[in-house]
């Protein structure tokens, strides 16, 4: 490295011109782990319950379903696209799953056979509606936002007749322990869901760092052109990325509904923007090409975090929601000054 | 005092200086020659003139009174008007349609409409000016590329301008359009209008200018009166070396065995019954205008745009229409003329876009699980081969090179492919000149191992010093073919200029 500066011509050279702190803390990958080191102990004096087991147990729990339909929006949010048919996905695989598996009048009431069954038929929804929304994405040439805003509206509508048809309230009760125990079943204290997004986190970081899919993935969101030229299947990916999307909303909603021990469509009403917001707020790019697991995991940390502590400082459903859609808001637009601050 | 004041500009992209300290002048009614290579600032400089770019550093002045435009509005108003290489013009509106589209003039100024009236007096004056006889409600879209050069001409007097500057305003007109052009530049220079004229056309240059201001790697290397200039001097200060040194010879010649054949390809519209074979070791020019057909043949080779009939083969092998991952894998290499479109994943690291093209041949087949050893082993040495001067290519963004260095970039993704057949659409546009050398070094070492390259180039020069044969094309189809013997600038661009059926019109 010794006769750096002479190897490079003069129109060549690249500059490297130290940033001042505060760009490079906003620029940094990890600026929510320090944001939630700062919220928390921030929080101590105002609400001291923060700092309990109960609370650390109660973010855990309430991150692990979360997780695992935000790191199905990552992989979208890659490709420079976005899914709102995730929560619509979660209420339909759902209603479906339950209405296979559940004791009052399912096909499989009482059988072995009807978790497996349930969680298979609630991974096949969730596919199928994936495979829907990616095929009028990648083959249609739609834009991600109309198709998605769509299937939501059809699908959420599409929940609660099915319900109307398979039960005479509101939800499908009476689901198999076996299943149920997956959403919220522990032992020493450990949930059964951490597993499942682990599994679910490894396995989509892997994809994404290790595979050529993966790669293919992150170079379509930043270039689709460039992708194009470059050999890339572009439409089979990006069909592919709205499957996986799909299954993951399906594996969320399999969390949720074990949770809940009962299948009901209106489960994931509220949680579209946590997960978009969560992806965002992590540091994946609305604008494509940028991404990573573990981003999202943090983001999903600070979202809960901050929603465990306002319920604890006593404020009302609708203030949560506000501040939360500050927060986002502000994720948002970090997401913008970053994408122009490291264009100097 | 002049005019126009242009006093030590600098401008950087990205912290990388494109312009250090340009300075010029312009009198009314004087005609500047203003000459570079390609990457060499012109275009820069006649952006902050017009407004489009800011300055880093530098001030200008209009008649002794500052002028700092911020956008091209601003130039406008203060009397400068830039005709672009690419017309701003939109083909589906009128003539009148298109000059007044700044601003429509009403009959009364609450009434919102339109005065077509006063639009149609005005527009007939203005094409009287410039000798254009059709009447002014005739669609651009119908007139020729040197009529729709006229109608801008006509646009910028229609703001009343004082400096008018034109990028490359011949490359796309016959010669009796030029002709009829530099007539219409000779007229405006009477009416005591300054005129900046680029060109790389340097007899133009010397016809048509008073003085002449050279630039080279963002400096202004000389100026003066047109007389202290002649062509070859123009060249050499432009280039900073003579031409054999930018060109280094070639060793091994071309062989028999033919890599790609292409036969009849014809896509109505774009090309028509293009043929044409290169052998290993071969590299075979296409030269024509903008929208002659050559990219358009490079794209349909590469599986980027469909064909009508014909084909395609490499190495005896039909490939099928429409599909890129095909030809790569019969072994094409396609490098765009659009570097930062289509080239380049901008904002991604040097690494992932070497990586791009290869990860299919870095992966285990069922799972695709890339070997990233090795990837990132290939990726280091193909770096190392075409000497990217970057820091390091897993943290460096590619938008952050010279365009030098991104061509650079995108030749090595492809040559780590082991291409038999090179495509190169305009490798050197935008490159400054020694990154050029460079360049002509990297794709004649890929000949010498056998590789077909098919190259095109607007710059008649490039082709005649890399090429062992040289096709002509115009308006879709192949007019003439000259081998390396026959090479003559002059003639190669007379054939490319042919103009079928527009030159009877």
């Amino acid at each position: 490295m010794t006769n750096l500066t002479e190897k490079l011509p003069s129109a060549g050279a690249v500059l490297f011109v130290q940033r001042p702190l505060w760009q490079r803390v906003l620029l940094s990958e990890y600026l929510v782990v320090l944001l939630c080191i700062v919220y928390f102990v921030a929080m101590i004096p105002i609400v001291p319950q923060i700092a309990s087991l109960q609370t650390f147990q109660n973010i855990l729990s309430d991150m692990l379903p979360l997780i695992v339909v935000a790191l199905g929006q990552t992989v979208i949010l890659i490709i420079a696209g976005v899914d709102l048919s995730m929560t619509a996905i979660i209420a339909m695989a759902s209603v479906v799953g339950a209405s296979v598996m559940t004791g009052t009048g399912g096909p499989l009431a009482g059988s072995p056979l009807a978790t497996p069954a349930g969680i298979l038929t609630m991974l096949g929804v969730g596919a199928a509606i994936g495979w829907f929304n990616g095929f009028c994405v990648a083959w249609l040439r739609m834009p991600p936002f109309m198709v998605t805003l769509a299937t939501t509206m059809f699908f959420s509508g599409v929940a609660i007749w099915y319900v109307t048809l398979k039960s005479t309230t509101t939800s499908i009760a009476n689901l198999p322990r076996s299943f149920v125990v997956i959403g919220q079943g522990k032992i020493y204290g450990i949930p059964h869901s951490l597993w499942v997004a682990i599994a679910v986190g490894v396995a989509i970081h892997l994809i994404l760092t290790r595979t050529v899919f993966g790669r293919q993935l992150f170079a379509i969101g930043n270039n689709r052109v460039t992708s194009e030229v470059s050999g890339v299947p572009v439409a089979r990916r990006v069909h592919m990325a709205f499957v996986i999307s799909g299954l993951c909303a399906a594996i969320g909603s399999i969390l949720y509904t074990g949770r809940l021990e009962t299948g009901s469509p209106i489960i994931g009403a509220n949680i579209l923007l946590d997960i978009i917001g969560a992806a965002v707020i992590g540091g994946t790019s609305l604008s494509g090409g940028k991404g990573k697991v573990i981003w999202t995991v943090m983001g999903v940390l600070f979202l809960v975090l901050l929603d465990q502590s306002l319920k604890l400082m006593g404020l009302t459903l609708f203030m949560v929601f506000a501040i939360k859609g500050a927060v986002i808001l502000a994720a948002a637009i970090a997401d913008a000054a970053r994408t122009r601050l490291s264009g100097r | 005092m002049a005019y126009l004041q242009v006093e030590n500009i600098s401008k950087s992209f990205f912290g990388v200086p494109v312009l250090h300290g340009v300075g010029f002048t312009l009198e009314r009614g004087e005609i500047l020659g203003l000459i570079g290579e390609n990457g060499s600032g012109k275009s820069t400089s006649m952006n902050i003139l017009g407004g489009v770019l800011q300055p880093d550093a530098g001030q200008m002045k209009i008649a002794g009174e500052t002028y700092a435009p911020a956008s091209s509005r601003d130039a406008l108003e203060r009397g400068i008007s830039f005709i672009h290489q690419e017309l701003n013009l939109f083909p589906n509106l009128s003539i009148e349609e298109n000059l007044f589209i700044r601003g429509f003039p009403r009959p009364r100024p609450w009434l919102p409409v339109i005065d077509r009236k006063r639009i149609r007096r005005r527009t007939e004056q203005l094409l009287d000016m410039i000798e254009l006889k059709v009447p002014p409600s005739t669609l651009v879209s119908r007139l020729s590329q040197g009529e729709r050069q006229l109608v801008e001409i006509a646009k910028a007097l229609s703001t009343d301008a004082k400096i008018i500057i034109f990028d490359e305003p011949t490359t796309s007109l016959t010669r009796r359009e030029i002709d009829r052009l530099f007539n219409i530049i000779a007229r405006l220079k009477a009416q005591g209008i300054g005129i900046i004229y680029i060109s790389h056309i340097l007899g133009d240059v010397k016809r048509l200018a008073d003085r002449v201001a050279v630039l080279r790697d963002g400096m202004l290397i000389g100026a003066g009166p047109i007389g202290e200039f002649s062509v070859d001097r123009m060249i050499s200060m432009m280039v900073g070396r003579s031409i054999s040194q930018l060109f280094p010879g070639r060793r091994g010649t071309r062989t028999s065995e033919v890599v790609l054949e292409v036969k009849g390809l014809t896509q109505p519209g774009m090309i028509r019954d293009v043929s044409f074979t290169i052998s290993r070791g071969e590299v075979l020019g296409l030269s024509g205008l903008l929208g002659a057909g050559r990219s358009e043949t490079a794209r349909i080779i590469f599986g980027l745009a469909p064909y009508r009939s014909g084909s395609v083969k490499v190495l005896g092998k039909t490939l099928p229409a429409n599909h890129p991952r095909a030809a790569m894998e019969a072994g094409i290499a396609f490098l765009t003329e659009d570097r930062r479109g289509e080239g380049l994943m901008m904002n991604a690291p040097i690494y992932d876009n070497l990586a791009l093209p290869n990860l299919d041949t870095h992966a285990r087949p069922p799972t695709g699980w890339i070997d990233r050893t090795t990837l990132a082993l290939r990726a280091e040495e193909l770096s190392r081969r075409v000497q990217l001067n970057a820091v390091d290519i897993a943290s460096v963004l590619a938008r952050n090179l010279s365009g030098g260095n991104q061509q650079k970039v995108v030749l090595a993704k492809w040559l780590m492919r082991r291409p038999d057949v090179f495509i190169l659409d305009e490798p050197t546009r935008g490159v400054d000149v020694g990154a050029k050398a460079e360049i002509y070094k990297i794709v004649n070492t890929l000949v010498e191992d056998g590789c077909a390259v098919l190259m095109i180039s607007s710059e008649t020069e490039e082709l005649i010093g890399m090429c062992d044969r040289i096709l002509a094309m115009s308006n879709g189809e192949v007019r003439a073919t000259f081998e390396r013997e026959e090479f003559d600038q002059e003639r190669i661009l007379e054939a490319a200029m042919q103009n079928g059926r527009r030159e009877v019109a």
